[in-house]
């Protein structure tokens, strides 16, 4: 398999608040790899764009951000200089952010924004020092003769824009929400880009808009061999759209795998839960099945699972930190989850509740744990520590281990 | 619906002349704009071209002193105590007084806008650094620093312009810096990061166009400010030499003979209400013609 476009592991965005610290991306691992849509559903707050702008190095100086690798084709994103992480954003990686009535600068026209990216970015032969920038802008404007203006006008046709030529000479205001989304698409094109992060870009738009702009993305995406990472909220979108996805709750990611896995074979009760409440038009309850209780603060957030006090099937190992488990017999991609449900000591019922909890299955656990610490307690770095993490990449721990130690309790 | 537009592409010697395009068209649809163009022209001309208009020597006593304004006399505005032309020293006046009153505000406006910037910008502690230095200036009298300024540096034009125009560096920062503050949280900002452009690119490119608006505002309160504290400096001897005629200095001097001659302090003062009035409704239709989001609004 060749190395993935994107690989993210154990990424943590923490904030310092006045209250304490707050985990806004909790240890999440990912990959995406070249040509893929890979998505990222969960509620609000739960900490998806944070993961986004994380990846991008757009965090304000509030944000922390820890990993042990974010690699973006080979490049660790976080140790790169400023200005080489400059020609990757717009470049290499760019973003749609959810609402284009803001994301366009209300006093440039939507051609100069366009040609700007492309001087940048694009191999056009036009200077783009500061005061060659700033005499264009404030003295000679883009001339409509430049490389840069043509190649904006025919981003903007691409994108589907009706007459380019005049509408690139327009200011934003004077172009409705959907044409506006497609402007932002044709400035996140003008870079060419391997990976587009759509930050919820259909959440702004009524929903017939909606699913232009969503073909749109995804058109354009396998027409240059784009990767997109969709950030979204709405499960509908997720299967219509995505190959791989990733349910985040509470800043952590609880399950990941293909859309079909998730869709159609949920292990992890909060994905159950979010399925459960989609309303169907066969729907014949009542009330819409909801989720009860609210999501955990995260500020100081306790260790263990964040959803065990709204889960149906909580049990005692629920306290303990989340590993991650590999469903076995799913069909096209890896399928994790992070539920002690899955430990293959635990028994469960067929409605999913947990019946008992053998002595092998907290040993098995408490194995799991120490290896994970031992591996970041290592930062990576020890050749044993880091082989061992990879090879486990979310296997289950062999019994002959959890037998050794099985006396093994306590600081967790 | 965008008829103000479709002027795309006018460029004269490669100088976009959009921008003058849309203030011609703003001007020709107000009134108020209407005279504003006409007033500070009329001034600016009367101002460049004093030498030549003015009927006379504006230092010269030829004529017999504290005549009444009379159309039809010699001196159509009257003469002052020593027997000048009054209508000639207006005309030199409005030189230093339109000349102090821009430069002085051009000043403060460059660097008040320049410090607001980077301030706001940036944040933390170089928002602190520079607007604590703001606030200091802040906690003195202009008066006394202009005092100051005028007597290290000796008096002239160039140095009443700087300690004027001092006095308005913390008027622009504070007013720059509470736009770029709210500007820094729009989505567009991000956005224009997230496209790869430098600190300097998105200040300049991006944030500066979206504060001109309340800074061509106070730029014309404050040139009507700047032509009083000309006219301060002036009277209290620390302005220009005391025989060059401005309109403060000649307002000063007609003090002392309001009872006789009403016309030597009246008359500058009205010029000077007049153009405070011109700058204002200029300032009105410049930031009209340039603030594109306004345009639907018709």
């Amino acid at each position: 398999m060749t190395d993935p476009l994107l690989d993210v592991r154990g990424l943590t965005t923490s904030f310092e608040t006045g209250q304490g610290r707050l985990t806004a991306v909790d240890d999440i691992t990912f990959q995406i790899e070249e040509g893929e849509v890979f998505g990222v559903v969960g509620e609000s707050g739960s900490g998806k764009s944070v993961t986004a702008l994380s990846v991008m190095r757009l965090l304000d100086d509030a944000g922390t951000v820890e990993a042990d690798e974010v690699r973006f084709k080979g490049t660790d994103l976080l140790s790169v200089s400023e200005s080489e992480m400059r020609s990757i954003r717009g470049g290499e990686i760019s973003m749609i952010f959810q609402d284009p009535m803001t994301s366009l600068n209300p006093v440039m026209t939507i051609g100069e924004q366009i040609a700007e990216v492309v001087r940048h970015h694009g191999d056009v032969g036009e200077r783009t020092g500061f005061w060659s920038e700033m005499r264009r802008k404030y003295v000679t404007g883009t001339s409509e003769g430049s490389r840069s203006w043509q190649r904006a006008v025919e981003l903007l046709e691409t994108v589907g824009i009706p007459e380019p030529e005049k509408r690139a000479t327009e200011y934003p205001h004077q172009l409705s929400g959907g044409m506006r989304q497609r402007v932002v698409i044709a400035q996140a094109l003008a870079g060419d880009p391997s990976l587009i992060i759509a930050d919820e870009p259909t959440t702004a738009l009524d929903v017939s808009i909606e699913a232009q702009i969503l073909n749109e993305i995804l058109e354009l995406s396998e027409e240059f061999g784009i990767s997109v990472l969709l950030i979204t909220h709405d499960l509908g979108v997720v299967r219509e759209t995505c190959d791989r996805v990733a349910v985040m709750y509470a800043s952590e990611f609880m399950e990941t795998g293909h859309v079909n896995d998730i869709f159609e074979d949920p292990h992890h009760p909060y994905t159950e839960g979010l399925l459960a409440s989609i309303p169907r038009i066969a729907d014949e309850r009542e009330w819409l099945s909801v989720i009860e209780g609210t999501v955990p603060d995260l500020i100081d957030k306790p260790s263990g699972c964040p959803f065990r006090d709204r889960c149906d099937y909580a049990f005692e190992l629920c306290d303990r930190p989340l590993v991650e488990y590999e469903i076995e017999g799913s069909a096209l991609e890896t399928h994790t989850v992070r539920c002690h449900r899955e430990n293959e000591h635990v028994e469960v019922d067929d409605s999913g509740h947990v019946e008992s909890v053998p002595d092998e299955a907290v040993a098995a656990l408490e194995r799991r744990i120490e290896a994970e610490s031992a591996r970041d307690a290592d930062g990576g770095v020890s050749p044993t520590a880091d082989a061992s993490a990879r090879a486990d990449g979310g296997s289950r721990p062999s019994p002959a281990a959890d037998a050794e130690n099985g006396g093994d309790h306590g600081e967790y | 619906m965008s008829s103000r537009f479709d002027t795309e592409g006018g460029r004269i010697f490669g100088v976009r002349t959009d921008l003058v395009e849309q203030f011609v068209n703003t001007v020709r649809r107000d009134l108020k704009a209407k005279i504003g163009v006409v007033i500070v022209t009329l001034f600016l001309l009367a101002a460049i071209f004093a030498p030549e208009l003015a009927p006379y020597d504006p230092m010269a006593q030829d004529f017999a002193p504290l005549q009444a304004p009379a159309l039809s006399s010699e001196t159509p505005l009257g003469t002052d105590s020593f027997g000048r032309d009054l209508l000639s020293r207006l005309m030199y006046g409005a030189r230093i007084s339109l000349g102090v009153g821009l430069g002085a505000v051009l000043f403060g406006a460059i660097t008040g806008v320049l410090l607001g910037l980077v301030a706001g910008f940036y944040g933390g502690w170089v928002d602190d650094l520079l607007m604590r230095s703001v606030d200091v200036m802040w906690a003195f009298p202009w008066l006394l620093i202009a005092i100051m300024l005028v007597s290290i540096f000796g008096q002239g034009v160039w140095n009443v312009i700087i300690a004027v125009g001092f006095a308005y560096i913390d008027d622009f920062a504070r007013i720059t810096r509470g736009e770029v503050l709210s500007i820094r949280e729009e989505e567009y900002m991000l956005a224009a990061e997230s496209v790869g452009l430098g600190d300097l690119e998105i200040i300049f490119e991006e944030v500066f166009p979206n504060t001109v608006a309340p800074i061509i505002v106070q730029f014309t309160v404050l040139v009507a400010r700047a032509m009083l504290a000309e006219a301060t400096l002036s009277f209290l001897g620390l302005g220009v030499k005391p025989s060059t005629p401005t309109w403060g200095s000649l307002l000063g001097q007609g003090r002392d003979f309001i009872t006789q001659a009403w016309w030597i302090s009246i008359l500058p003062g009205v010029l000077i209400m007049i153009t405070v009035l011109g700058i204002n409704l200029f300032g009105d239709a410049l930031r009209d013609a340039f603030d594109v989001r306004e345009v639907d609004s018709e």
